[in-house]
């Protein structure tokens, strides 16, 4: 089962609840950081590093001698990565979705692909945690290439969970994709409550079976469950606002392991939306 | 020759725009006729990426030597020094008052972008 963790709005502790729920599973796991404008799950592993690789994109070169300056390549791209005006094309890779299309409609064959790298991918292990993350390269805008790429390097038949970037546009869309169940986390004040209305939509966009995590429960009001109330969405784990999580987590310490008091929330949580089917040891 | 301005307006009393990307339109004045025709940029304006470079494909396109406004960033500006189209920035209220700074000889023509993008 593939599960991802993700949210409206920032900060409402997706990667709390990955890292935690990857840490009570007790089998062989892997816990993918998609958010890779800034991971920080390995923050709270500290795993062995196993191995890094580029990530790259195919962007435009352009033969100059080959190229008459028709502008077929500028007039087909819709990112305005290609210009050809009157000269031969300007390029400008960080606008390239790397579709090679302008390649494709040059009639003078004058267009080739050549790598572009906009970031990398660092898999580590901790325990039974196999963490795999993206890391853009500072100054790259370019995230679904890379977060595709980390989803690529998931091993089909072991369960896998995955910290989504928050919002709701393309980066979050491209971890969404193909996952089996999404949890949304958000905190009950209204700004969590906007965004979480927000992911809503967007989830029932993508038709992808949800539930909702509420973090720091105590703070703010009861809003957030009266609109899962009317919504019929599953509160599937209530993590209440205790000073000792929050201690625990500016020391990097995970949860389960620091207050072994709230493990069996996050097991009841895994229960409830059927992570441990597939797997009859358990 | 002609000279783009960016603008809201559609006249040379109008304002002029201090944005090049996303200016709602292009006033490309003829100084040798001392005539204006108006162009659209629209599309631009909620591009999410690009709209520099899609303006100042549209200016070249239209025929223009020259850009005045108020910034210009760096993809704008590599596109139009490619196609030979001077930049002008200028802080000048409105279309009528920049060109006569640029007619006075008063505005020189930038080496470098002078903004970041999306700024």
């Amino acid at each position: 089962m593939k599960l991802a963790i993700a949210s409206g709005k920032g900060g409402t502790g997706k990667t709390t609840f990955s890292v935690n729920l990857a840490r009570v599973f007790g089998a062989p796991v892997q816990l993918l950081d998609c958010d890779v404008e800034e991971p920080n799950a390995h923050l709270f592993l500290n795993g062995t590093n196993l191995h890094t690789e580029t990530v790259s994109i195919p962007v435009p070169e352009v033969d100059e001698a080959r190229c008459d300056g028709c502008g077929e390549c500028g007039r087909f791209c819709q990112y305005k990565a290609i210009v050809a005006i009157k000269t031969a094309p300007l390029i400008f890779p960080e606008l390239c979705h790397g579709c090679g299309g302008c390649a494709k409609v040059c009639p003078r064959h004058a267009i080739r692909e050549i790598n572009h790298p906009i970031g990398v991918i660092e898999t580590s292990e901790r325990g039974q945690i196999t963490l795999i993350q993206g890391r853009l390269d500072i100054g790259i805008a370019m995230a679904p290439p890379l977060i595709r790429a980390v989803k690529k390097r998931l091993r089909s038949g072991m369960p896998a969970i995955l910290d989504a970037p928050p919002g709701t546009s393309c980066p979050v869309i491209a971890t969404l994709r193909d996952v089996d169940y999404a949890l949304l986390v958000t905190e009950p004040t209204p700004f969590g409550l906007h965004d979480l209305k927000l992911a809503v939509e967007m989830i029932r966009e993508l038709g992808i079976p949800f539930g909702v995590g509420v973090n720091r429960y105590g703070v703010g009001d009861e809003r957030v469950h009266e609109f899962c109330a009317a919504e019929n969405i599953p509160v599937l784990l209530e993590l209440p606002d205790d000073r000792r999580i929050a201690e625990a987590y500016s020391r990097g310490e995970l949860i389960v392991d620091a207050l072994p008091e709230y493990r069996a929330s996050f097991l009841n949580l895994l229960k409830k939306i059927g992570f441990f089917e597939n797997h009859p040891s358990r | 020759m002609k000279i783009a301005l960016t603008t809201s307006g559609e006249n040379l009393e109008a304002p002029l725009d201090r944005r090049f990307g996303r200016a709602a339109r292009f006033l490309l004045y003829d100084l040798k006729n001392r005539t204006f025709e108006l162009i659209d940029n629209a599309q631009n304006l909620n591009a999410a990426q690009g709209a520099g470079i899609q303006a100042a494909e549209t200016i070249v396109r239209a025929g223009a030597d020259a850009v005045v406004s108020g910034h210009c960033g760096p993809k704008a500006f590599r596109v139009l020094q490619a196609a030979g189209v001077a930049i002008y920035n200028c802080e000048a209220a409105t279309i009528a008052e920049a060109l006569e700074l640029l007619k006075d000889g008063k505005l020189q023509p930038a080496a470098a972008a002078d903004v970041e993008g999306h700024w």
